[in-house]
């Protein structure tokens, strides 16, 4: 009889204690399986256009409390070789020593530490990115674009970012030329709030 | 000098043939070391690896000619080679055209990976092996790895070519020049 009542109590105590928490801030895992996220890039070719390409290849997830946005964080990790500029010669280059060195590193990760939001629907995300051997701190200009139920009875969220990176700065020397020395990065990112 | 070849001697095209593909096989070798390893801002940086393409298509195109020139006019059997130099040689021939053909489609495999069409003097060789899970890497390490198996081959058979005529001093080098 005893240890029956221990057991009661102790489920009880931590029934209450959950209870007692603050309201936990959401999960939710961003949508790469249905594909509704996206890492694009740019970068001028001769200065003369934009050559576009993106990383099919990612996963990650995100916190967000809607009582409490600036609790939100995020983290995100892109597998390199996924790199896909949409013509096999250029992306057999950018695996390469010469760019993204991907046998030697498989993986970039960001990882968030800060965020402010503006109040109108835009926001400042601060964290580390960790990319081509180097963690170096980076800021991403964030649109928050909407939350809500889907039709299938899930809850989704959204949001866009854009970041520029200095090539140079990540130890990607390779001369592409003067007007080639940043690249612009887009994510788009919808996560499924998990239960 | 008779352009068949006969049972004493090379005629002029298993000559020219054959020194054709050998000079192909440096020229590419050469080329594709050197064009790998290109400034983007090189004029040869897109002119290096059109002309490595047209080159390894002419080379193809070559071998075949060569391959069936061969069956049209059967060389000279070769000189006093014991049992196993004979099978050697056979065999290193064998190889020396298999590894031409190898290398020419593990290049197409990656130009074409993308499903775009190669294109060679203002031909389009279509792709048609696409979308293999990293297929212009690998197809790159083994055209590479062939590249050098092809060079290492070509050294030994050089090297039995000379054999053949500072040691065993009988006319194997001199026929393949088109002397008799």
């Amino acid at each position: 009889m005893k240890p029956m009542i221990r057991i009661t109590a102790c489920a009880a105590a931590l029934l209450c204690g959950a209870y007692a928490l603050p309201a936990a801030a959401e999960h939710y895992t961003i949508d790469t399986q249905g594909a509704h996220a996206a890492i694009q890039f740019r970068v001028k070719h001769l200065g003369y256009s934009w050559l576009l390409g993106r990383f099919n290849d990612f996963n990650g997830s995100f916190d967000y409390d809607s009582a409490n946005p600036k609790a939100a964080g995020i983290e995100v990790t892109v597998q390199t070789k996924s790199i896909d500029s949409n013509q096999a010669e250029r992306d057999k280059h950018l695996r390469s020593k010469d760019f993204l060195d991907v046998d030697r590193y498989p993986t970039a990760r960001f990882v968030s530490t800060a965020y402010e939001p503006k109040g109108d629907g835009s926001g400042v995300l601060r964290g580390d990115f960790t990319f081509h051997g180097h963690t170096q701190p980076i800021t991403i200009a964030v649109e928050e674009i909407g939350a809500g139920p889907d039709p299938w009875g899930g809850y989704r969220r959204g949001f866009a970012g854009t970041t520029t990176l200095t090539l140079k700065d990540w130890g990607i020397d390779y001369d592409l030329g003067p007007a080639t020395k940043e690249v612009e990065l887009f994510l788009s990112v919808e996560g499924i709030r998990q239960e | 000098m008779q352009f068949r070849n006969s049972p004493e001697r090379y005629g002029a095209v298993a000559v020219a043939l054959h020194w054709g593909v050998a000079l192909l096989i440096f020229g590419l070798f050469g080329l594709g070391l050197w064009m790998t390893g290109l400034n983007y801002y090189d004029p040869w940086y897109r002119q290096g690896p059109a002309l490595h393409k047209a080159l390894g298509v002419g080379m193809v195109l070559l071998v075949v000619v060569r391959l069936v020139w061969r069956w049209r006019s059967p060389p000279p059997p070769p000189l006093a080679h014991t049992p196993w130099e004979r099978r050697l040689a056979g065999v290193v021939h064998g190889l020396l055209y298999l590894l031409i053909f190898a290398m020419a489609i593990s290049g197409y495999l990656i130009s074409t990976a993308d499903g775009r069409p190669l294109l060679v003097a203002g031909l389009a060789i279509p792709a048609t092996l696409v979308g293999l899970p990293e297929q212009a890497e690998r197809a790159g390490v083994v055209h590479w790895g062939l590249a050098w198996t092809l060079l290492t081959l070509v050294a030994l058979h050089a090297a039995a070519a000379l054999k053949h005529h500072f040691i065993d001093r009988d006319r194997t080098l001199l026929r393949m020049l088109g002397r008799s």
